[in-house]
């Protein structure tokens, strides 16, 4: 289909990024522009995420459009048996957009095969979840000016993160980006990825210990070590508190170092780290309203 | 001179060699020969000086365009194709690996959407020695010892 859809985080250009960028900061200064007055917006759940749900939901009822859909599959005609194939065709009747997640791995680059109307990814499986790359980077740029020259620190569960993963693709289109990797052997960044930044001749570090290494960090990206991804329940209990982020542990970081996660977070960023004013996840979830309504003016051609 | 004992001459057709023994009857399916209505005859586990064995398939009045058969490279790369006029060779050719993929394999991922739904498979060739394949819709890489077969 012609519609221009974001599938991948790799769909974009580096021109499109920035663009996003600045959309973002717009929409940041001016958040009630009705530039979807009129339009239906489709926001189709196949599973259940209330967290990016509603932040979808707001950015469309800030720009004035009205919304259709459902939140979970139980609810729509998938619980009769329908196609995916059936369900995006049809809707793609009704909507101007369609923003689906879907447990799936490549669902969504599929439903924009389909569909008549821009498709937005809002995750699939553990494939993509570009618009949280877009906020992760628009979070960035907005804490520290730049998206060049950055000193990023990846905690956690590098292996499955997906957020993780396409962030690392979207900062190496900028310049001399730093990758610090800090992970368990179990959850350690896929081979492919190393390759590939090798390739590229980008500097990257791998570490098992989380210690005053990060004092050299622009951002913290923190990620849960989520039990299930261990075969053997032991392994997990012995990295399970390997990972978490203690204020004591920032009190020699960098003065404009900011820590982000995806959240949900379980016990990997402790509480005492909340009102340290380098926890910035919060307000990067709050950023994730104004890259949304961005990426659907982008991709409906409204600015 | 021995193949055109093992496995007999055809007059008009195409003959492909340097099967691995084990690829032969993937070679059958991928080319749709159970399909073909002209005398397909083959030979598995002949001597091969480099190979140690072989399979060799020989496919009477059948010529194939070069994308049709570069889709064996996934399981036979190293194999020869012979075409035959009137009993002579009058062309030999290698197959090549194809960039792209489409609907021979399985994506190896249970949850790709592509086993879920009828969807034909898409697959952009990464590697061609061994083959590794990226899966136009989860975006996993499929490796050679992974790849299931439609």
């Amino acid at each position: 289909m012609n519609a221009k859809s974001l599938i991948s985080i790799t769909d974009f250009t580096k021109e499109e990024y920035l663009k996003i960028m600045h959309l973002a900061e717009d929409f940041e200064a001016n958040p009630n522009q009705k530039l979807l007055q009129g339009k239906v917006i489709a926001t189709l759940f196949f599973e259940p995420s209330t967290r990016t749900r509603l932040s979808f939901e707001t950015a469309i009822n800030r720009l004035g459009g009205k919304i259709i859909g459902f939140s979970d599959s139980s609810s729509s005609s998938v619980s009769k048996g329908e196609t995916l194939h059936d369900t995006i065709k049809m809707v793609s009747n009704y909507a101007d957009m369609i923003i689906m997640r879907h447990p799936m791995e490549g669902s969504a680059r599929y439903a924009s095969e389909v569909s008549s109307v821009p498709v937005i990814n809002a995750g699939d499986g553990s494939n993509q979840h570009p618009s949280q790359t877009l906020l992760d980077m628009y979070s960035i740029i907005k804490t520290q000016g730049s998206l060049d020259n950055i000193n990023l620190f990846l905690v956690g569960d590098l292996k499955y993160g997906r957020t993780v993963h396409s962030l690392l693709m979207a900062m190496l289109q900028f310049e001399n980006p730093i990758f610090n990797f800090i992970a368990p052997p179990e959850l350690a960044l896929p081979n492919e990825y190393k390759i590939h930044l090798t390739s590229k001749g980008i500097r990257y570090f791998e570490h098992a210990e989380f210690t005053d290494i990060i004092n050299a960090a622009d951002i913290i990206y923190m990620t849960r070590v989520q039990k299930e991804r261990f075969i053997d329940p032991v392994e997990y209990e012995k990295v399970k508190n390997v990972y978490i982020l203690r204020n004591e542990m920032l009190k020699d970081t960098k003065e404009n170092m900011r820590i982000l996660h995806p959240l949900p977070r379980i016990n990997e960023i402790h509480t005492d780290v909340d009102s340290n004013p380098k926890a910035y996840y919060f307000t990067q979830a709050k950023n994730g309203v104004f890259t949304r309504m961005a990426i659907i003016a982008h991709l409906l051609n409204l600015k | 001179m021995e193949k055109h004992l093992q496995v007999s001459a055809i007059k008009d057709g195409t003959v492909i060699d340097h099967i691995p023994t084990k690829a032969l009857f993937k070679v059958i399916k991928i080319l749709k020969l159970e399909e073909c209505i002209q005398m397909v005859t083959f030979g598995n586990n002949l001597d091969s000086k480099a190979m140690g064995t072989k399979a060799i398939i020989k496919i009477a009045n059948r010529f194939f365009a070069d994308e049709e058969v570069n889709k064996i490279a996934l399981v036979a790369p190293n194999a020869k194709l012979n075409t035959i006029r009137d009993y002579e060779v009058i062309e030999k050719r290698v197959v090549d690996t194809p960039k792209e993929i489409i609907g021979i394999v399985s994506c190896f991922n249970p949850v790709c959407i592509t086993n879920a739904e009828k969807i034909t498979t898409r697959f952009e060739v990464i590697s061609n020695k061994p083959i590794a394949m990226k899966c136009f819709y989860c975006e996993k890489i499929t490796n050679e010892n992974e790849m299931l077969f439609y």
